[in-house]
């Protein structure tokens, strides 16, 4: 402390000649801080309208408004936020929720408007608004509004390291390539009770996976379970849509990942291993479900085919009280499910562990009984009430060329080695085809080979019509192919087998592919002629494509029987085929050929079944 | 002489903050002052019940509009606490640093309140233009310039901008430049010792008994801060002292409030130069799922004017199960008033009041 004084404060006279500090607003303005939080930007073209924002908000300033305008895709809402600046505190807790990045505070707050309506808005932004956002020369701060705001200036924004979600997934332990090659070994190893709590901890139940999803699931429901520990109530809400968890929950192709919100700026959540989690802790779904049929209705369904849509479409009606008969010529329950995919992607216990639960309600199975040859299809007709076809594309289709007749075709193979039998294999495998069958038959080669000559040099190559940005196959089976030493040779088309003198394969003769689709994105491939190349191998599987065999259906019913023109069976909204009481679903019905859409088919179809035969 | 009953506030010049006194006053003499609060109250403890953990943080800084940091500080605190959050290094610098901001900014707007009630209308002014450069810098650090919502539980909201340290060193050289004339036209003003010498006196027993802490405290002389007692963020980092005087009057009061922005200053330049790299953020759970383990945790932290404390209560759930603040202002505001009142002049109330820094909204919440 200094001497007090009565003179000292005089010395502040000097500040009487100095320049004032104030600034005379608003002729002089002060620029906001690069982070300042003001109203609202959105940018529409990134926004899916998930909602985060307005979970968020403290204050419910944020409510969603429908646009009808907007096409909803899988992903993606038709709602966008709408703001309440009487309620918003601008904390910005709205940008770092925001999955997509769309929203983000801008550096201006002046609002100066005769309407009070203008005070809630629903912002957009420069990129898809000009008409409230000008450029700095025609923008004046004298009418500045929410109607009236400045291009380029954005404030505070949303930073991945701040986010409140979570954008990277809980990493799925897996056997490396190197050791799974050697066998037949499950691949994914599935997360214990802590990494899936985890994992289930980053969904922010913003529901836009259900809408994806072909049948609905409610998905944050039983992810929710999932994470208050509660795997048992996760079961009865998966159970609600999809009867077959563990088959679902290895190979869905979940189209609800590539929907969820978390996808836009990290990776989506993992929704089928947790899915997988759910029913592979559970051992006794029986005790577990506590599920009771409805009282009986007295009527009998007859369901040909045992593959996803069979199982679910007996599940849902045995749940309504009809008794149901299920016809497959396989020796156990899946269908293409069961012969398909090899067993370090699905292991056969899984799948009987969901066929055995539907089967505990009191479905029948008569297996090893084939539509057509068993039974005749007719007999069906006039024993059952109703009668659902979900048979799937069980027949292999070859590519034609000269000599394929001496190839292999993907699912007489795939089958063939879910038997003791296994084929015997070469040492040098050719695969044609570009899709997940043909990835399932180069890796099944792939280990077979590594069994049959362990120790020596073996190679598998695929050739596909389709380059690497057009392989059908998915992004995770090309990769993991890759992983384990299959070889690509992406737009290269077969020309012709190349023979031995004794007839054996030496190779494949192919040729450059020029595009594979016509102007119309019609499957047309083309070709270069003059540029071949020959792949040398012993052995050529053909996995270029599947189609449905109809033969146990007689050629008079066959005729009433309407197709699309993609070639597929025509079905009314209740699932029934042209042919009266005749309910179909699945691969024959829809162009999205997997298991998820076949259960929503079948969903559909028994209710169809049960409106039908109770009206 | 006619004993009054006298109604100073809320409506009344002298005042400031929706608060009020009732005194009994014999000419200009205060015989007894009552203390009548009450009309700030918004339910904020409630209110915090029935949100999650995350939408409770944009909201605990309005409890105090003066100094909303502190708030923020010590439910970030109470919160990593209970759910057991890691705070990184860099954070707890940046943390001590804003807080140390927070403190010297709110101290020039209540130098601002105190000045302009004794009539120092210069100096008022002065302060309040300094208060503003402050607020320029957590404008550019946080987004906002009152609220700034910026320490959140696992660390803060985002890291300093580029070429930030050099800012916060500029800004608060020019304000530490306008040291001497600030002394000279206030602090050494004879004027302003006659104004608050011997006014308000409160002794360190009956500033102990009744809960007084901060100013009110370490004016008696008595070094009591809990940045010292009891260190939290990175106040252990660096060394710093506590500024004290003896006379436990108005005077001291704001003799303690201009040593203490000084010891800020030089606090910032010695955290500024030892701040380390790093994060500045470790990922809280989603907030949409986020429970926190059943379990209560009391927290205290230094704020601008008095021990600041927080007792936090959680059953295991996606919210608070109850929130209690223990403000400074409280037993400042309350009990202390009161007291020091007693014998003063009428003409001394705001002038007392100011020196014992109440802020209102802290004692309502």
């Amino acid at each position: 402390m200094g001497k007090l004084s009565l003179f000292g404060p005089f010395s502040a006279i000097k500040f009487l000649f100095r320049k004032p500090k104030t600034l005379r607003f608003p002729f002089e303005q002060k620029e906001t801080a690069v982070r300042y939080r003001g109203f609202h930007l959105n940018d529409w073209n990134t926004c899916t309208g998930c909602g985060n924002c307005a979970d968020i908000c403290p204050n419910e300033a944020i409510i969603m408004e429908e646009h009808p305008e907007i096409e909803t895709t899988p992903g993606e809402k038709n709602e966008r936020p709408r703001l309440d600046y009487g309620r918003c505190c601008f904390c910005g807790l709205c940008v770092d929720i925001c999955p997509a990045g769309s929203l983000r505070l801008s550096r201006d707050y002046l609002h100066i408007h005769f309407d009070n309506a203008t005070f809630t808005v629903t912002p957009g932004d420069d990129s898809t608004d000009d008409k409230v956002f000008l450029p700095e020369d025609q923008y004046s701060i004298l009418k500045a509004s929410l109607v009236h705001r400045r291009k380029d200036y954005d404030g505070f924004s949303p930073d991945i390291n701040f986010s409140l979600f979570d954008p990277d997934r809980v990493q799925m332990p897996e056997i490396p390539p190197s050791e799974r090659k050697m066998s037949f070994i499950e691949q994914i190893t599935g997360y214990n009770h802590e990494e899936a709590v985890r994992e289930a901890e980053r969904c922010l139940e913003c529901g836009l996976c259900e809408d994806a999803c072909p049948a609905h699931m409610k998905i944050s429901d039983y992810i929710g379970a999932i994470y208050d520990g509660r795997p048992d109530e996760s079961l009865r809400k998966i159970y609600e849509d999809n009867p077959i968890p563990s088959i679902c929950g290895r190979l869905c192709m979940k189209h609800c990942e590539d929907a969820c919100s978390l996808r836009l700026r990290g990776e989506s959540l993992a929704i089928r291993w947790l899915k997988r989690y759910t029913a592979d802790t559970i051992n006794n779904f029986k005790e577990t479900l506590e599920q009771q049929p409805a009282s009986p209705t007295g009527r009998k369904v007859a369901i040909v085919g045992a593959g996803p849509g069979g199982l679910s479409s007996a599940y849902f009606l045995r749940l309504m009280g009809y008794d149901v008969v299920v016809f497959d010529e396989l020796s156990g329950g899946g269908g293409m499910i069961r012969v398909g995919p090899p067993r370090y992607r699905l292991p056969e216990e899984s799948i009987d562990k969901d066929v055995a639960y539907i089967a505990s309600l009191g479905v029948e199975f008569r297996f090893n009984t084939r539509i057509g040859r068993d039974m005749e299809f007719e007999e069906l007709l006039a024993e059952y009430d109703a009668v659902y076809i979900g048979i799937g594309n069980t027949v292999s289709r070859s590519t034609g060329v000269q000599n394929s007749e001496k190839c292999l075709l993907a699912l007489d193979y795939l089958e063939q080695n879910k038997t003791d039998r296994k084929t015997v294999v070469t040492s040098s495998i050719i695969v044609i085809g570009g899709g997940n069958v043909a990835m399932d038959v180069a890796r099944e080669s792939l280990r077979l080979q590594n069994i049959q000559y362990p120790g020596r040099d073996t190679i598998v190559n695929t050739v596909s019509l389709e380059d690497w940005d057009e392989l059908p196959a998915t992004e995770e089976e090309i990769n993991e192919a890759r992983e384990e030493g299959i070889i690509f040779n992406p737009a290269w088309g077969p020309r012709e087998v190349l023979l031995d003198e004794s007839g054996n394969i030496r190779g494949l003769l192919c040729m450059k592919v020029k595009s594979v689709f016509d102007d119309e994105g019609r499957f047309s491939p083309t070709f270069y002629e003059d540029r071949n190349m020959v792949i040398e191998g012993t052995m050529i599987i053909e996995a270029i494509g599947q189609g449905p065999d109809f033969s146990f259906i007689p050629k008079k019913l066959m005729e009433k029987i309407e197709f699309t023109e993609r070639r597929k069976i025509r079905v009314d909204e209740n699932g029934m085929t042209t042919l009266p009481g005749v309910f179909a679903g699945g691969d024959i019905v829809n162009i999205n050929l997997d298991a998820v859409t076949a259960i929503a088919d079948a969903k559909i179809a028994s209710e169809g079944i049960n409106t039908w035969l109770s009206g | 002489m006619r004993e009054l009953e006298l109604y100073f506030g809320p409506q009344h010049l002298g005042m400031v903050g929706n608060f009020s006194i009732t005194l009994q006053v014999e000419g200009d003499r205060i015989l007894k002052a009552t203390a009548n609060p009450g009309y700030l109250h918004r339910g904020f403890e409630k209110l915090m019940e029935g949100r999650s953990w995350i939408k409770n943080f944009p909201m605990v800084c309005r409890i105090n509009v003066i100094e909303p940091d502190s708030m923020e500080m010590v439910y970030s605190m109470a919160v990593e606490k209970l759910a057991g959050l890691e705070v990184p290094e860099r954070a707890q610098f940046i943390r001590t640093i804003y807080l140390e901001l927070a403190r010297v900014g709110s101290h020039l707007f209540g130098l601002w309140a105190y000045a302009s009630m004794l009539g120092f209308d210069t100096v008022a002014q002065w302060a309040m233009y300094h208060r503003d450069l402050i607020l320029d810098l957590f404008e550019e650090l946080t987004g906002g310039r009152v609220y700034h919502i910026y320490i959140w539980p696992g660390g803060v909201r985002r890291d300093f901008p580029d070429g930030f340290k050099d800012r916060i060193v500029k800004t608060l050289h020019s304000i530490g430049g306008c040291v001497p004339d600030y002394d000279s036209t206030f602090f050494n003003n004879r004027l302003f010792y006659e104004r608050a010498g011997n006014i308000g006196k409160v002794s360190r027993a009956e500033a102990l008994e009744m809960g007084g802490t901060g100013q009110v405290l370490r004016a008696t002389g008595m070094p009591y801060d809990i940045r010292r007692i009891e260190p939290y963020a990175a106040y252990d980092k660096v060394p710093w002292n506590v500024p004290t005087r003896e006379d436990g009057d108005a005077f001291s009061r704001i003799w303690v409030v201009r040593d203490e922005m000084i010891e800020s200053v030089h606090m910032i330049f010695k955290l500024l130069d030892e701040m380390p790299g790093g994060e500045v953020y470790n990922r809280i759970p989603n907030p949409f799922k986020w429970r926190i383990p059943k379990g209560e945790a009391y927290v205290r932290c230094e704020s601008s004017r008095g021990e600041l404390g927080l007792y936090l209560v959680s059953n295991g759930g996606k919210n608070p199960y109850r929130v209690h603040f223990r403000t400074p202002s409280y037993p400042h505001g309350l009990t202390v008033l009161e007291k020091a009142l007693v014998g003063a002049n009428i003409s001394d109330v705001g002038n007392i009041m100011i020196s014992l820094y109440v802020v209102a909204p802290e004692i309502d919440r």
